[in-house]
């Protein structure tokens, strides 16, 4: 058993006195040193609710090493004034004494001795006085004696100011009884051993029976950051659908990808400054495919493939802006320009989960960057109806089934809605998602073909994510000042399974 | 999404009945708007600025619902009763007509100066308004929820609304130097250069943000009377003279931009809105506007147009099977009058002046899918067939992830957009070294680079930590951004592995281990042969001299591992010793 005679010997007197005890005192008691009740408390709390052990710090004053010496020897002044006999002493003997040049000045100071300057072979000192006290020793012992206290602050300050004093903190132990005390546990040493078990003398030994109500000792782990767990299960989502994974691993993007060819205006506000990350270095795209521009440029300005268009005077300038990504949309246009490329046209669906990038002010649930998740459908003749139904199955997989939709706008879907589930904690509808047909005039200048249907949908990483783990500040779970406890103390994502309920309030 | 605040009393008024919150936030829903809050004026003012200042204020239950961005038409109560009314099959759409006065036509002259500065106005005029409190409020409410969205805060397009019987025509745009222009602003009892005015606007509030659409340029557009009396110095301010009121019959509505498409439309829905409270209800009186190229025009355009829709197209694209009968009543129901007509397979659809919004067949489309219901349509699953493949980056990561964590590090997930001093001063690296992609526009220092490297992100969650028990071991997996003009944005991503061990102890042996261990796990086994790793004594920043190697794994350096400088520790403000490791997954994919 651990912890060994003093483990023994503390469990005894505990059980004995009411309340608990220092381990300090106890090791005085014991005559032991206080170390080794430290790791008896230690072993002891390792067994689980045996004992509980508040840790204290107590301040302590003790003596210097020159504190012990005068302790012992007496105070400079004194051993001065002791070594000048009656017939007195020349000052430059008594300055090469020990004590001599500390002890001198404090004498001369105490007037216990003077110094007589006319003497024939130079100054020679002589007693004032017939006996003295030797206060500063009495004092010293005072604080050898644990009674320290019995001195005056004023007292104390002068003989820590002649580095006699030290003041200590002591780190001691209240250990009182804990819910599962018992004096046993230190009596059963007997754990199966590999012998007991040749010998067969695990037959004839007591066991002590376990504390099944105490915690066991976890194991030493690496673990996975929350979100990026949620990360994984929603890649499995859309591989278990048949979705296939788009390159994202593009953060920096052309305002003509990211905006233009998504047949968003470029006077929409979310080109605007203050929502999106423009880059100073490098300030422009190199290259952007020609053909495709002239295309994209011709249905903004004067319309085409069946639409108005914007009616305003596109710039090329504008376009080749560099931004930071402000959706994977952007990705999403690469992947299906590139799909438009090849002939003959093959239906497809793909997923991405990455960076997106706002130049929002931040809040509890705003950051700069976040994750977006996507997914499209391209084929011939998807309908409003097949994007539902590809969302009941995508959110059912989120264990969310209770769906309702509702009209909305987004510059690049038409038609658009907004996915709304029940939330059974907040008692009422909570948006989930956002979805639509990609319009035409994104689609068509691709080079895809007229009656191919881009169905689509996307949603945050985060907000899930928080709900998922009762997180309400979004800091606390992206970026460097996450809570690293939270982080080990995750459980597995599974989307499918009601958590356990939270102690914290859903985000919302 | 603009958000509109209307009287509830009032829209119920305006509806003919009433509802309950929970029954005017369903209709809402159905119909694509939000109910956002339920609030009144002094619930509002009372949140903004105490309970003392909102003692007073009115009670009067205010709905605020958010309307979608496209929608201008439902930026008033005026307008959201429309829309809702005829979606409820309660009235017919109005028609607005344009009318040609008896009288002379009221001209707006447009001179050649305004090229440079704002180059469009158009305008019309209301006749015989009759404005009460709440529909002057609403009137003004309306200019400033289209000056916020369509018209991006006064850049493209601003309005002007005059007593059109405190001036007198022609009126003339132009656009002349601040020291030449000079009037008595809205709500100001003395006249004042345009210079002036733009000192004074410095430090309005609501004005001071739009100053900068003409602070620079060296002519500043007017509007003036035939009498040089100043309407208006768009987009700033408009002149005291011609101040409407609750009491003005006759309104002069300008409009000015850049953007003339968008100029034409703001108009529209200004005078559709509004011309419900004229004498001939739904009528706008026609103003003349004449181009400096001496072509006039007519406004406002009030165009309707015609599309024409196959219904197997709205049928096929939103999944339902409605006759075109139903198809058209649908539609008819979204403000867009429609009629079956040739075949009996197409729909003629009229796009009125108030939906500008519609320019393509697909916004008809989802008017119809709106009108059915959204959630009437039947889902069903396409039988697109496909067979799904994985980003070969991302599943090397995701293979990665899982045995860093099984190795016992811990995974961080730290933000790509950095401080400059992040990835330069504090490793000890000059800026111009890290070919780092600069953002121009940051709102705080936080944001000034993409991370060239996972380290200080790591650094920095060890520090934010620092009161967890030791040792943290940390890493991630992810991309960083570096400037490569062979890409065509002139930059590219590179997923980095990096991780850290900081203790009592550097333990360069435990993040030795760890390079082991992965080089393991990707299969490059130890040794200098093509297809093997070594490490070989380096140097530099961010490591202690001496404590530094560089990792060459098939043939190439993929990247160092070493005990950090004791320096960049500090930096980071962290005190113990820590060894780290940073790669480049792409070569082992």
């Amino acid at each position: 058993m651990a912890g060994g005679p003093v483990a023994e010997q503390l469990l005894r007197r505990l059980e004995v006195v009411d309340g608990g005890l220092d381990s300090a005192e106890l090791a005085t008691q014991l005559g032991v040193e206080h170390q080794a009740v430290v790791g008896a408390v230690k072993s002891l709390q390792a067994l689980g609710e045996v004992i509980e052990a508040e840790l204290r710090s107590t301040k302590r004053w003790e003596l210097t090493t020159e504190g012990e010496e005068i302790a012992r020897e007496g105070s400079h002044e004194v051993r001065v004034f002791r070594s000048i006999p009656l017939e007195g002493l020349a000052q430059s003997e008594l300055m090469h004494l020990p004590s001599g040049k500390v002890g001198f000045s404090k004498a001369m100071s105490n007037k216990w001795i003077r110094v007589d300057k006319s003497a024939a072979d130079g100054p020679r000192v002589f007693r004032v006085v017939d006996k003295v006290e030797d206060e500063v020793q009495r004092r010293l012992h005072l604080v050898q004696g644990a009674q320290a206290e019995k001195l005056s602050e004023k007292e104390r300050s002068e003989l820590r100011k002649r580095k006699l004093l030290t003041e200590v903190t002591l780190k001691t132990y209240w250990v009182s009884k804990g819910s599962a005390f018992s004096t046993s546990v230190s009596k059963q040493e007997t754990e199966l051993s590999p012998e007991m078990i040749a010998s067969g003398s695990w037959r004839d030994q007591p066991f002590k029976p376990y504390n099944f109500l105490a915690r066991g000792v976890l194991p030493d782990s690496g673990h996975l950051h929350p979100l990026l767990k949620v990360r994984s299960q929603f890649r499995q989502i859309f591989l278990e659908m048949g979705f296939t994974e788009m390159p994202t691993d593009n953060f920096i993007e052309s305002s003509f990808w990211n905006f233009d060819a998504l047949f968003q205006p470029q006077q929409h506000p979310a080109r605007d400054q203050h929502d999106t990350f423009f880059l100073q270095d490098p300030k422009e795209a190199l290259q952007l495919p020609t053909d495709y521009v002239h295309r994209v440029k011709r249905t903004h300005a004067q319309g085409g493939y069946g639409s108005q268009g914007y009616k305003y005077s596109w710039r090329l300038d504008e376009a080749r802006k560099n931004v930071l990504r402000t959706h994977t949309t952007a990705a999403s246009a690469r992947a299906l320009y590139r799909l438009a490329q090849k002939k003959p046209f093959t239906p497809v669906k793909y997923f991405s989960i990455d960076r997106v990038f706002r130049n929002e002010t931040l809040d509890a649930t705003h950051l700069a960057e976040f994750h977006q998740i996507e997914g499209v459908v391209a084929d011939h003749g998807l309908t409003l109806g097949h994007l539902m139904g590809v969302l009941r199955e995508f959110f059912s997989k989120l264990g969310i089934t209770q769906l309702r939709f509702k009209p909305a706008y987004n510059p690049y879907t038409e038609p658009s809605m907004e996915v709304f589930s029940y939330h059974q904690g907040l008692k009422k509808w909570v948006e989930v998602g956002n979805s639509g047909l990609f319009r035409p005039e994104m689609l068509l200048p691709m080079g895809l073909p007229e009656n191919v249907s881009v169905i689509a949908w996307g949603l945050s990483l985060e907000r899930p994510t928080m709900i998922k783990y009762g997180i309400n500040n979004i800091r606390e779970l992206v970026g460097h000042k996450v809570n690293l406890q939270m982080v080990y103390d995750s459980p597995l994502c599974r989307l499918d399974v009601e958590p356990r309920p939270q102690r914290t309030q859903a985000a919302a | 999404m603009p958000t509109v605040s209307v009287k509830r009393d009032l829209l119920f008024r305006a509806l003919g009945r009433t509802y309950t919150d929970e029954e005017f936030d369903e209709l809402c829903f159905e119909f694509g708007l939000e109910l956002d809050e339920i609030t009144s004026e002094k619930e509002i003012i009372s949140k903004e600025q105490g309970n003392i200042k909102a003692e007073g204020a009115s009670n009067v239950v205010l709905y605020k619902i958010d309307v979608p961005a496209n929608r201008y038409d439902l930026l008033c109560l005026e307008g959201l009763v429309r829309g809702l009314q005829v979606f409820k099959e309660r009235i017919k759409a109005p028609v607005y007509t344009r009318v040609t006065p008896r009288g002379e036509i009221h001209k707006l002259i447009v001179t050649e100066e305004t090229a440079k500065v704002r180059p469009f106005a158009v305008a019309a005029v209301l006749r015989n308004i009759k404005f009460t409190k709440d529909r002057y409020d609403s009137f003004i409410e309306l200019q400033e929820k289209l000056h916020q969205n369509i018209c991006r805060k006064r850049a493209l397009v601003a309005i002007g609304a005059h007593d059109l019987d405190s001036v007198s025509g022609p009126f003339t745009y132009t656009a002349k130097r601040p020291s030449d222009i000079k009037f008595k602003p809205l709500n100001k009892t003395k006249e004042y250069t345009a210079c002036e005015l733009m000192n004074i606007y410095k430090s309005d509030n609501h004005l001071k943000h739009y100053l900068h659409i003409i602070e620079n340029k060296p002519l500043y557009p007017v509007i003036c009377d035939s009498n040089g009396v100043v309407l208006s110095m768009p987009p700033i301010i408009n002149g005291n003279h011609s101040k409407i009121t609750v009491n003005t019959k006759n309104v002069f509505i300008e409009c000015t931009g850049t953007d003339f498409t968008k100029a034409k439309i703001v108009l529209d829905i200004i005078v559709t809105m509004f011309s419900e409270y004229c004498e001939n209800q739904f009528t706008v009186e026609a103003a003349e506007v004449v181009f400096p190229n001496g072509k006039s025009h007519t406004f406002p355009e009030l165009a309707y147009r015609k599309e024409m829709v196959r219904v197997d197209l709205i049928n096929k694209k939103v999944g339902i099977r409605e006759t075109p009968e139903n198809i058209a009543k649908l539609l008819t129901r979204m403000y867009l009058k429609s009629e079956v007509i040739g075949d009996g397979n197409q729909i003629e659809v009229e796009i009125p002046p108030t939906r500008a919004d519609v320019i393509h067949a697909c916004d008809i489309v989802e008017d119809a899918a709106i009108a059915y219901g959204y959630n009437n349509i039947q889902m069903t699953l396409p039988k697109t067939y496909t067979i799904a493949s994985q980003f070969p980056l991302n599943k090397l990561t995701e293979l990665l992830r899982y045995d860093l964590a099984a190795a016992g590090f811990t995974e961080a997930l730290t933000f790509a957009l950095c401080s400059k001093e992040d990835i330069a001063d504090k490793l000890g690296l000059a800026i111009s070294a890290t070919n780092a992609v600069h953002i121009s526009n940051p709102k705080t220092a936080e944001f000034q680079v993409a991370r060239t490297t996972l380290l200080p992100g790591l650094l920095k969650t060890i520090a934010a930590n620092r009161k967890m028990p030791l040792p943290l071991k940390l890493f991630e997996i992810s991309d960083i951004v570096i400037k490569d003009s062979s890409k065509d944005v002139g930059a590219r991503n590179c997923r980095h592995l990096c991780a850290v061990h900081y203790n009592k102890n550097p333990g360069f042996e435990i993040i030795h281990g760890l390079l082991d261990r992965i080089m393991q796990l990707l299969d490059v086994p130890p040794g200098e042969d093509q297809g093997g790793y070594v490490i070989r004594a380096a140097d530099g920043p961010p490591f202690f001299p001496g404590r530094c190697a560089e990792i060459f794994a098939r043939g190439q350096s993929v990247g160092k591992l070493g005990v950090l400088h004791p320096d960049v520790i500090t930096k980071f403000e962290l005190t113990m010793p820590c060894s780290a490791l940073e790669i480049n997954v792409e070569p082992f994919l």
